[in-house]
């Protein structure tokens, strides 16, 4: 069952200030395992500045005179602006529509009393059990009857479909929680179902739909899988299956490898740093529990 | 209320529709496909359990099964074991609790594609970081994809991806244990490990066994970081690529179905054993 939990800081039993030998130990384990978070990405921004020979004889020295050639070789021979815009327009359309209908959804699995409505509940439980290798070659075949591999479609549909379980789930344990009082007031103000959801249940359930649509984000946008059986041709490819392609083609072109991984990564990373808190709430507050 | 049920199915309608297109129709046809042999898309002929007598006298398949049990010790053991005593660590420090945060989420915002590419670089034998720092040290450089070692170098990109993401839960956990608990404990003395070992651990039992359940089933969905480090070779095989090499490159439907209803058995398989092992009371506060 979900349960709801709160995310207000607890005030602990005051600690002294002193540092002991404990603390300083507890600061260099976390610190060396940060150094492995951060050194990693550093390393290859830097590298991605430099040309591929000088990749191979120095990776560790810093870029003090940066080049742009990988760069430029980058959006140029192998268009990876085209494929970034590609990612962005499926990963996008998916959140929405995961957003609306799955809104929805959970609307109904949290506030009405219906028939079926446990057995409903277990079978979203169960589905997240269905991994995408289990449902590929049926949604391929369907795919192809209706023309639209390698359209944005061929992605956003299964994309959409296998995304919804997270967010019903998620969305309608946090509904379930808002207090019943405020539908009460708004039935007598005279909203119908619709608006209450459009007026009422939405705008209340704002961070939760917030954190949702970060992690339905970040999973479409770096599935590899679906990408490399639904949309792998130049013209629609999302960048998760252009750096494949670029691993097996320019596997010797190491400049070339750091830029993309860097163009790739580093905008996600800045946006996260921004909504850095909203990833936390979500985790925190739409949690499922076993 | 009144009028209720035309919501009801309108509501429910969107969401029902693409997951009975795209999920459960999909799913039963898998099943359903798992006895026939097909060539290409529409020649297909009955078999019966040709396919499953295949599967089972399969070495291919259980060398994978294997390196994917290999892969989930790993991630047992050192992502959610790591996890933990970095949440215990992070818990019990007053400054600097929001950068550690930030900080150790950064490999999950990032696709496993992109580090796998990361890892390629890592791992390259001439420059790479791996070997550039044992040269510096004055030691031989190493082979980091060959057979022996490949599987527990594709597992460590594996491993420290999600890392972050069962410390955040383990972290969450921890910050709702009351304060009292450990006030209490305070006053019996108890702190440090023992305190860690006898109070928070236990408290925090049933996120652990979420956690846990998440890690295993999500280890059967390894993918990226074997597709783009070796395309499965060199001993690296796992379910997974070896599903999708089947199915979609010999374009074997048939039975990549079959190798795909015996990775959903053996989920299902593992995470009712899991959730079996360590079966305990529920604490509430």
């Amino acid at each position: 069952m979900q349960q709801i939990q709160s995310v207000i800081p607890r005030r602990r039993a005051t600690r002294s200030t002193r540092f002991n030998g404990g603390t300083i130990f507890t600061y260099i384990c976390l610190f060396l395992w940060s150094l492995t978070t951060i050194y990693p990405l550093f390393w290859l921004v830097n590298n991605s500045f430099k040309l591929s020979r000088d990749v191979m004889n120095n990776s560790f020295t810093i870029a003090i005179s940066p080049v742009l050639t990988n760069y430029t070789t980058a959006f140029d021979r192998i268009n990876i602006g085209k494929s970034y815009v590609n990612s962005l327009i499926m990963s996008v359309s998916t959140v929405l529509l995961v957003l609306i209908m799955g809104g929805l959804a959970a609307y109904v699995i949290a506030r009405f009393r219906f028939r079926g409505r446990s057995v409903l509940y277990s079978i979203l439980v169960a589905t997240l059990l269905i991994p995408s290798f289990s449902t590929v070659v049926p949604v391929y075949e369907l795919l192809i009857k209706w023309g639209i591999v390698n359209t944005y479609w061929g992605l956003i549909l299964p994309h959409t479909a296998s995304n919804l379980t997270f967010a019903i789930l998620v969305i309608s344990g946090y509904m379930a929680t808002i207090p019943k009082d405020l539908e009460d007031a708004a039935f007598m103000d005279g909203c119908n179902r619709l608006n209450m959801f459009s007026r009422v249940f939405l705008p209340i359930s704002r961070p939760v739909f917030a954190s949702a649509s970060i992690f339905v984000f970040l999973w479409a946008y770096n599935d590899l899988f679906s990408a490399l059986i639904f949309v792998n041709k130049d013209s629609v490819r999302p960048i998760v299956a252009l750096l494949s392609e670029i691993s097996s083609q320019y596997g010797t072109d190491f400049g070339l490898m750091a830029s993309a991984v860097s163009i790739t990564i580093i905008p996600i990373l800045v946006v996260y740093l921004f909504i850095q808190r909203y990833i936390e709430k979500g985790l925190t507050e739409g949690a499922i529990k076993g | 209320m009144k009028g209720d049920k035309k919501y009801i199915f309108l509501f429910l309608l969107p969401a029902a529709i693409m997951m009975t297109t795209f999920v459960y129709y999909p799913f039963f046809k898998s099943f359903y496909l798992s006895f026939f042999r097909t060539t290409g898309f529409f020649d297909k002929k009955y078999v019966g359990l040709d396919n499953y007598e295949r599967l089972f006298s399969d070495g291919l398949l259980g060398a994978a099964t294997l390196h994917t049990l290999e892969i989930m010790l790993y991630v047992i053991i050192f992502q959610v074991g790591l996890a933990l005593v970095l949440a215990v660590m992070v818990d019990s420090i007053r400054w600097g609790k929001t950068f550690f945060r930030t900080v150790f989420f950064f490999p999950i915002v990032i696709s496993g594609a992109a580090i796998s590419l990361l890892f390629v670089l890592i791992y390259n034998f001439q420059f790479g970081l791996l070997n550039g720092a044992l040269e510096s040290l004055g030691f031989d450089k190493v082979l980091w994809l060959s057979e022996n070692s490949a599987l527990k170098s594709v597992a460590i990109p594996t491993v420290w991806h999600y890392v972050g993401f069962y410390f955040i839960l383990f972290l969450t956990a921890m910050s709702k244990i009351p304060s009292d608990f450990y006030e209490a404990a305070k006053l019996e003395g108890i702190t440090g490990i023992k305190k860690t070992l006898y109070l928070t651990i236990p408290l925090i039992l049933s996120d652990i066994k979420v956690v846990l359940t998440l890690a295993i089933t999500g280890t059967l969905k390894v993918f990226d970081f074997v597709w783009i480090l070796t395309r499965g070779q060199n001993q690296t095989e796992v379910l997974g690529t070896y599903m999708y090499k089947k199915a979609l490159i010999d374009l074997n439907f048939g039975y990549g179905s079959t190798i795909a209803v015996y990775i959903v058995a053996f989920g299902v398989i593992l995470s009712i054993v899991t959730n079996r092992l360590l079966k305990k009371e529920e604490i509430t506060y």
